[in-house]
């Protein structure tokens, strides 16, 4: 059988529309490669970068200590920080801006901080309403903080081997 | 007061039938977006409603709070007045599908040509549309539309001679029940097929859906349109998608006759088996969605015109002359 009588004979039987639509068929028992997303999320990697937070010791200390690394690399500027010695001394932060609008969520802050103050937690759902509200500053920053401290702490400690 | 009570008493059967049609478009729109999902390993809208039943509804309240935008330009008149015509049409072929023996709004005896009349009338809604939106793509999108209904219309039609030819008769009730010893579809199964190509191009569903081929025409005739407008063109196109899977059910499957006359099959009501192989056919409908690419519009002319004509006017010579020739012509 020549290629124009078989193409003719699949043309007149639909032969390729019927093998298409058994294919399709097994295909509607097949798991779905979806999830429901707003109740069941996907895994995501300890390094995930997502929203930003300052971590705290374990007495409730801030890490901070303003060393400005992360405001020099920041390469979108989005990072601010004012520093003074507190009254015991301590060099610490009293401005810690992120502009979570410039951020382009790199990583790099994250990396460059030496006592592991500011991280990217696994939160990727801080969507707003108003620009003003992803200005955060370091009141907001330590309270992401505060709120992901079990996960940024499991984060980092299963990453560790890797830094 | 006779009056009174036969004009009530029809407003009351036209009820009867209008709303769970419209509630079973809402519900297969539904499932054509599971099927398709389901075929493309999604989930589909399973959030409003139990299994996401609800879909439409919601989609519906949506439409009807959204602003009706008329471009400045348009003719408000009939751009108004063109999806009410496409719905209404769509809706008033109903009256005379039967959905059992005694279930019929108007029991007429040319009831095939009436549909085949109010489907002929379709065109015009959507004519209407791509002419008073007075804007390029919704123009092109009706030209195309028409030209691609009333082709596969002539196709229809000859399929259709093949039915009667058997059935002897323009009754949908006659029919059906010329289907009680064998349906339709299983000598003119060719035509069958061919039917249920026409109806997906004659429904400007996938792989036929030219007039709205977003890539190319935005959403053809639908473009301007926003709001209960253009949920009014939608719901008109899942209701004339319905119609058509009936009207399948009824000239080739044997409308609500049971599949074989044995005691389980023929004691589940007329209507049941009537809305079951609508669904089956539906489905179908939606798988053909998921599967298949859209025509290019040279090809679909030519598969309306060159092949589908010529072949389905063949089978009509054929059938005629079998039926003539072993003597089993209907009466």
């Amino acid at each position: 059988m020549n290629l124009k009588t078989s193409r003719l004979l699949k043309t007149v039987f639909l032969s390729e529309f019927v093998k298409s639509l058994y294919l399709a068929f097994i295909y509607i028992f097949k798991r779905r490669a979806t999830v429901n997303y707003p109740f069941e999320k996907g895994s995501i990697s300890p390094r995930f970068r997502g929203e930003h937070a300052l971590r705290r010791y374990p007495d409730g200390e801030e890490r901070c200590i303003a060393c400005k690394l992360c405001e020099a690399v920041c390469p979108a500027q989005a990072i601010t920080i004012e520093a003074e010695p507190r009254a015991d001394g301590s060099r610490r932060t009293t401005r810690y801006d992120i502009d979570m609008l410039k951020c382009i969520y790199c990583g790099l802050c994250q990396e460059s901080c030496p006592v592991d103050a500011i991280v990217q937690g696994p939160n990727f759902e801080f969507a707003t309403e108003t620009r003003e509200e992803l200005y955060y500053n370091k009141e907001k920053l330590l309270e992401n903080g505060d709120k992901w401290e079990k996960e940024l702490a499991h984060n980092i400690r299963v990453d560790k081997s890797f830094r | 007061m006779d009056y009174a009570i036969y004009f009530f008493n029809d407003l009351l059967k036209i009820f009867a039938l209008v709303i769970p049609v419209l509630i079973s478009v809402a519900m297969i729109v539904w499932v054509d977006r599971r099927v398709w999902g389901a075929v493309q390993l999604r989930k589909g809208p399973n959030v409003v409603g139990p299994f996401g039943l609800f879909q439409t509804l919601a989609d519906a309240l949506k439409y009807i709070f959204k602003e009706v935008i008329i471009p400045v330009r348009a003719n408000k008149v009939i751009f108004v007045i063109a999806p009410i015509v496409t719905m209404s049409l769509a809706l008033v072929s109903w009256a005379v599908i039967p959905f059992s023996e005694s279930l019929v709004v108007a029991d007429i005896n040319v009831g095939i040509l009436y549909i085949f009349a109010v489907s002929s009338l379709g065109v015009y809604g959507i004519i209407m549309a791509g002419w008073a939106s007075n804007s390029k793509y919704p123009f092109l999108g009706a030209l195309r539309s028409a030209a691609q209904m009333v082709s596969y219309e002539v196709s229809i039609g000859l399929i259709i001679i093949n039915v009667l030819l058997c059935a002897g008769s323009l009754n949908l009730k006659d029919i059906v029940l010329a289907q009680k010893s064998i349906w339709f579809a299983i000598p003119l199964f060719p035509m069958f097929v061919i039917f249920f190509i026409s109806a997906l191009a004659e429904t400007n569903r996938p792989p036929f859906d030219l007039p709205e081929a977003e890539a190319e025409l935005v959403a053809g005739y639908q473009t301007e349109y926003s709001g209960m407008m253009y949920a009014l063109f939608w719901l008109g196109e899942y209701a004339n998608i319905l119609l058509m899977c009936g009207l399948g059910t009824i000239l080739f499957l044997g409308g609500w006759l049971s599949p074989i006359d044995v005691y389980p099959f023929n004691a589940i009501p007329g209507p049941i088996w009537f809305i079951f192989k609508i669904l089956l056919l539906f489905f179908l409908f939606a798988m053909v969605k998921a599967i298949v690419p859209r025509y290019r519009y040279d090809q679909l002319m030519r598969l309306g015109w060159k092949i589908f004509l010529p072949f389905s006017l063949f089978w009509v010579v054929l059938t005629s002359a079998f039926l003539y020739f072993f003597n089993l012509l209907p009466a």
